[in-house]
């Protein structure tokens, strides 16, 4: 099943009202069993295989199994998420490790302020210009086809 | 009713239905106009912000950069650009006018936090003329975090799907839907509505049915909402007939961009033709479009695939063969070429990991080193998109300064509904905005729909009889579960109601082998889209039917109603044009030729929610910037 949720590793996210992987997938699959207190994929057929859920656990209680269909078995690829950056290690089916770390973002996470720091002073409502431009354009006026 | 649900009522100004690009680029702009003016903005997103649209995973390039203020394109060639790709189809109105700002949206972006590939100069990498590079694992969710902080989390409702337009009239009233997760359902109240739930996935047959069902190369949570949701208003749809099929990396579905653009990678057949070169006459069938620079998305497909028809497959990606061109300058110096070698690599594997997970594992898999080996391109399964190489979506007015009259009605990105506005994927024949080009176009919609209830500042007048009808109508399929799960000793075989999974089935069924999919070659005519048309109907008739055990299919119930509205939609406009102008996507075997003459134009689709008729209006094409 694309994502899968091993037994050990996962807590349920200790109790809370949902876990991690179930405020990420954007398709709704992951659920938490209650009594066991452990989360699962509940339509691996409906997984697009994002790993939003694995790169959001906070226990790397989940990891990827190539879909059953068309992936021959044994490979395996999973992230490690921090604040800037992700490392990936990848398996091939014959044993060959690869290691990468790319960068995610370059700003404290939360910052993100809307106007990006250019100056937001439009009072137009009627004007073509969105609320940071000209500015954000970085040019002195909006673009307009010649007539 | 077998569950108690609770009813909650959120009356607003302005509603954003949607979290992904196109709403997340609503959410700032339309936060900075209504502060201003004491208006409300809402948001209800199906998923959860962070991770929800067709970002949702990452991207490894922006699509739509122009590089106006550097001087390196301008919006006049884009449009340009995007008018010869559609086969001569497009409003240039508004291709131009996300053009002009979109190039502001992406240094917001950067702004927030997106990393951009930059070379020695500082200046972005370009993978192609209009593409940068970037390493976007956290595009969705730094883009998600600029729109929440402007809205704030009390305006943001998550895990609920809106299913149905409300309406006051000719005008926009609200919209309704409910949680996932919990008992509720949802009435929103307000005087505007922009629909940003994206395109649809899963109307025709994929080519993996088994678990591969999810490999899907546009999500398979983007499932027609936007289409239905305009429709169901009574919007004018445009462009319905222009599905786009991708030719990707097989089965996974990884990205072809950087590879025939970044590494100039060649694709050859199973007997190391190059279809491109070798079927080079055949572009000459197909008008003026045929001859231009890059050729339309579709061309090149239709060449592959007449390959793949002649018994000429598989196609390769000739990934070893690019790799070693790029190395090849460096290669008196072993060191030099050593690091080049591995940086081509980490590219090379930095592109599936930020977007298509699914295919890096593939590689992993199949022991694929893309520098030794040569990995299968396939066309994929149609898909619903306005944002890619496709144009399906609602017919919006455009911007004021630019558009002739025949394209204006009122306010920027409104549809002929009034106060309801559509983005990205939902607003058609301005294709080619992407991921950046949406979020921009989010953000026109935004500020328009803010002036729109600046001027026109009354709430509607929702009828709550109706909405307790929507309500019944919204649970129904769980009532209709337990009303009969008691009559058959397995709950997946009851001839008293359908499951989501099956009905789904149905409708890509009938649109693969009637309406030109994967196992029909790609190929329809009269005959087939008739008997779809009669498919549909007993379809149609069969989703009063539909049952949901919980929630969440009940969710999928819903679901595969929006698909199959947009299926149909599809179908009728297919039908309506009498020639075939985008071969790579569908062939007309009846009409098997481009007709400039009497198909350069726009053909549309209504749904009138008064009579439930439907209708086709064309719509003249017309080109403003020659």
């Amino acid at each position: 099943m694309p994502t899968f949720v091993m037994t050990e590793k996962c807590d349920g996210c200790k109790g809370q009202d949902k876990t991690a992987c179930m405020h990420a997938c954007p398709n709704d699959l992951m659920v938490l069993d209650k009594e066991k207190m452990k989360a699962y994929n509940r339509h691996p057929e409906y997984c697009w295989e994002c790993l939003c859920c694995a790169k959001a656990c906070p226990q790397q209680a989940m990891d990827l199994r190539g879909y059953a269909d068309f992936v021959p078995m044994g490979a395996t690829c999973t992230p490690l998420r921090g604040s800037d950056n992700i490392m990936w290690t990848i398996r091939f089916r014959n044993g060959m490790i690869k290691r990468f770390k790319f960068p995610i973002r370059t700003t404290e996470e939360g910052t993100a302020e809307p106007s990006g720091g250019f100056p937001a002073d439009q009072e137009d409502l009627n004007s073509p210009a969105l609320f940071t431009e000209p500015a954000s354009l970085l040019m002195d006026e909006i673009p307009a086809p010649k007539k | 009713m077998p569950l108690n649900v609770e009813t909650v009522e959120v009356t607003t100004d302005l509603l954003l239905v949607g979290g992904g690009m196109s709403a997340c680029g609503a959410a700032v702009e339309a936060s900075y106009w209504a502060k201003k003016h004491g208006l409300k903005v809402t948001l209800v997103d199906k998923a959860s912000m962070d991770r929800s649209g067709a970002v949702a995973m990452g991207l490894s390039a922006i699509n739509q950069y122009l590089g106006v203020g550097k001087g390196k394109n301008t919006p006049e060639q884009y449009v340009d650009y995007v008018k010869q790709d559609m086969m001569g189809i497009a409003r240039d109105d508004l291709v131009y006018n996300i053009a002009r700002h979109v190039d502001g949206t992406v240094h917001l972006f950067e702004k927030w936090g997106l990393p951009i590939w930059k070379d020695e100069n500082g200046e972005y990498v370009n993978e192609g003329r209009w593409q940068i590079m970037i390493n976007g694992e956290s595009y969705k969710v730094i883009v998600a975090e600029a729109a929440k902080n402007a809205l704030g989390m009390d305006n943001i409702y998550e895990r609920v799907f809106i299913i149905e337009p409300l309406l006051d009239g000719d005008r926009i009233a609200g919209a309704v839907g409910f949680s996932v997760r919990e008992e509720k359902f949802y009435v929103f109240k307000a005087k505007a509505v922009i629909t940003c739930m994206g395109g649809a996935v899963g109307v025709f047959k994929p080519r993996s049915t088994g678990e591969g069902l999810g490999r899907s190369w546009y999500p398979p949570f983007s499932t027609g909402s936007s289409a239905y949701f305009t429709m169901k208003a009574g919007a004018e749809m445009t462009c319905q007939e222009v599905r786009f099929i991708p030719v990707r990396f097989k089965d996974a579905y990884g990205p072809v961009g950087a590879w025939f653009l970044l590494f100039k990678s060649r694709a050859t057949n199973a007997f190391g033709g190059e279809y491109m070169v070798e079927r080079k006459d055949e572009l000459k069938k197909w008008g003026p479009y045929g001859q231009v620079k890059p050729i339309p998305a579709n061309l090149r497909n239709w060449l592959g695939m007449l390959d793949e028809f002649e018994g000429k497959g598989p196609l390769f990606m000739r990934t070893e063969e690019a790799i070693a061109n790029l190395a090849e300058a460096y290669k008196d110096d072993p060191k030099a070429f050593k690091k080049k070698m591995k940086e081509l690599e980490a590219e090379a594997w930095e592109d599936f990991l930020d977007m298509t997970i699914a295919q890096a594992l593939l590689w992993a898999a199949t022991n694929t080193e893309p520098e030794k080996k040569s990995s299968e391109i396939a066309a994929a399964e149609p898909y619903f998109i306005g944002s890619h190489s496709g144009a399906t979506g609602a017919w919006v007015s455009g911007p004021e300064d630019i558009a002739p009259e025949e394209y204006q009605w009122g306010y920027c990105n409104m549809t002929t509904v009034k106060g309801l506005f559509a983005a990205g994927d939902a607003s058609g024949a301005s294709a080619h905005k992407f991921s950046s080009g949406s979020c921009t176009e989010g953000r026109i919609a935004a500020k328009a729909a803010i002036r729109y209830i600046v001027e026109n500042n009354e709430q509607p007048n929702v009828d709550m009889a109706k909405v307790e009808e929507l309500k019944k109508l919204t649970y129904r399929p769980m009532e209709l579960f337990e009303e009969h799960k008691d009559f058959t000793t397995d709950p997946e075989v009851n001839p008293n109601y359908i499951l989501p999974k099956m009905f789904m089935f149905r409708i890509q069924k009938a649109m693969d082998e009637y309406v030109g999919g994967v196992s029909a070659n790609f190929t329809t005519n009269e005959a087939k889209l008739n008997r779809a048309m009669e498919l549909l109907q007993w379809l149609k008739e069969d989703s009063e039917k539909l049952a949901a055990r919980n929630l969440h299919e009940l969710m999928r119930c819903w679901e595969n109603i929006h698909r199959m509205w947009q299926a149909e939609s599809h179908t009728r406009t297919i039908m309506a044009r009498k020639e075939t102008r985008w071969p790579g996507y569908y062939f007309r075997a009846d009409y098997p030729t481009l007709d400039e003459e009497n198909w350069k134009k726009f053909v549309n689709i209504k749904w009138d929610p008064n009579t439930q008729e439907w209708e086709i209006i064309e719509r003249p094409v017309i080109d403003l910037l020659k």
